[in-house]
């Protein structure tokens, strides 16, 4: 064992790798939202000439993949491995776009913590000297999730203030061994979690001991407290998912205080309605690959804890009488 | 340290603190709106009906009209992407009427119709409205025979 193993969950890079390149390619509702300008591009036709939302999913993915690598002044064959995941059954948005990237594809899936997963599956395979450079992403639309888990778009659903609306657009990511850029020096995979919640309107309640348990886990392998991050942000927990997640991490000890921000909850601002906020894929992948590495870059952030979570059910669990486990991977970021 | 899910303190009242933190939902307010919405259509249909009535030899026709009519008015304001908003609005106050069926099978339609008109759009276009239609038609045989039974039963023919 070369030791990078830390505590019980945590890995610790010994040459941690660099992020040298993102983009992030979002819809006209995140465009304006809080965080739009964080954002590389915004495209604005949610279908983007398509006429099927699962095929403008796939072009979202593919196209931030592209454009990352042109960020890092890169091309596909300087890329080994092509880490990427969606919402999708069979996770078609990312093994399509891996079939015109060419580049050897790990399928991965973890719903909404997809964009940690990867980040810090790439992290592991770069350190560990099993590749040069790997290209992560991920991708989600309103509109191919609905159909896929819940219902038609025109529908006259009324939803619960502790729904969610999924998050349209493409983020990217290039991990490489030498560059420019801020590195990856931990990653905290996480168990999956299942505390018994039943109402798949209520991810946030979902997610939250997943989330909870990463976050402790990762602080007791480090030694760290909230204090040692300058920034520590969930993934899709959005406005309730968030509240319990607070209480839930005071409970074991962890007071997180300002320096907590959940990507879901600060993807739109209050005059666009969308209930307890953003989920998605590619939500988190956005804010951490778009807001977090441009305000590490300006210096504003210099060490940040980022924890996507997903949830895990799918459209059938939920009928046959399951409850929904919750999953959250951590990475930390720094400067440096 | 143990591997074990609990032991992060509070799994077990996990689900009361769920509630503990959940949105409270002005039930006057989500109820009010349901009746405008609602009542209004229904007050909508009742025009339709009246005015079909009055050209129409028998009720039998004005009905069948008026049913054709505010199903049209369904789907069209599906189509023009009204509906779900005032299903938003108004909860079941635009799901329970005649208009709100009309919305499931249009909206389903129109979704699915992204896979072709036969596997698409003609296989899944129940797929909401479907147990509207078999359980009303059960209930309704059901009913019958009850109804027949006590008929049988009190006597009478």
């Amino acid at each position: 064992m070369t030791g990078k193993r830390l505590g019980q969950f945590t890995v610790q890079f010994s040459r941690p790798p660099r992020i040298v390149g993102a983009f992030t390619l979002m819809g006209p509702r995140e465009g304006e939202g809080p965080l739009g300008k964080y954002f590389d591009a915004i495209v604005d036709d949610y279908m983007w000439g398509e006429y099927q939302p699962e095929k403008a999913e796939r072009k979202y993915l593919e196209h931030a993949a592209r454009r990352a690598l042109g960020r890092a002044g890169l091309t596909e064959d300087d890329v080994d491995y092509f880490v990427a995941g969606d919402l999708m059954n069979q996770i078609v948005s990312s093994t399509f776009s891996a079939r015109s990237l060419g580049i050897p594809h790990i399928g991965v899936f973890a719903a909404c913590a997809t964009s940690t997963l990867g980040l810090g599956l790439a992290a592991m395979l770069v350190d560990g000297g099993f590749a040069r450079r790997v290209l992560v992403a991920t991708a989600s639309h309103y509109q191919s999730v609905e159909r896929q888990y819940r219902y038609p778009i025109e529908l006259n659903v009324q939803h619960k203030p502790t729904n969610q609306w999924t998050a349209t657009g493409g983020a990217a990511a290039v991990v490489a061994a030498e560059g420019d850029g801020p590195r990856i020096s931990q990653a905290t995979f996480g168990r999956v979690m299942d505390w018994g919640v039943k109402d798949v309107n209520h991810m946030g309640a979902a997610m939250a001991p997943a989330a909870t348990d990463t976050l402790l886990r990762h602080f007791q392998d480090t030694n760290t407290t909230p204090a040692d991050y300058d920034l520590i942000l969930t993934g899709d927990l959005a406005r309730y998912g968030s509240k319990l997640f607070r209480e839930l991490a005071d409970r074991v000890g962890v007071t997180l205080g300002a320096k907590h921000m959940d990507a879901g909850a600060s993807m739109y601002s209050p005059e666009q309605p969308s209930g307890a906020g953003a989920s998605g894929a590619v939500c988190s992948a956005a804010v951490v690959y778009g807001y977090v590495l441009k305000e590490m870059a300006r210096g504003r952030f210099n060490k940040v804890l980022a924890l996507a979570t997903g949830c895990l059910h799918n459209a059938l669990t939920s009928q046959q009488g399951d409850s929904c486990p919750g999953v959250c991977h951590a990475v930390v970021i720094e400067n440096g | 340290m143990d591997r074990d899910q609990t032991a992060i303190e509070g799994a077990r009242d996990y689900a009361r603190l769920v509630q503990q933190f959940a949105p409270k939902p002005n039930v006057a307010r989500l109820v009010g709106r349901a009746f405008l919405v609602g009542g209004s259509i229904c007050l909508a249909g009742q025009f339709v009906f009246d005015f079909f009535r009055q050209r129409q030899p028998t009720e039998v026709e004005a009905i069948a009209l008026t049913l054709a009519t505010m199903i049209s008015v369904g789907v069209l304001l599906t189509a023009l992407g009204v509906y779900d908003d005032l299903g938003e609005l108004g909860g079941m106050g635009a799901a329970v009427p005649i208009t709100g069926f009309a919305n499931t099978m249009a909206a389903a339609a129109i979704d699915f119709r992204r896979e072709g008109l036969v596997l698409g759009m003609a296989s899944k276009m129940f797929i909401i409205a479907g147990p509207v239609i078999v359980y009303g038609i059960v209930a309704g045989i059901l009913t019958g025979l009850a109804a027949s039974l006590l008929r049988l039963v009190s006597g009478g023919g």
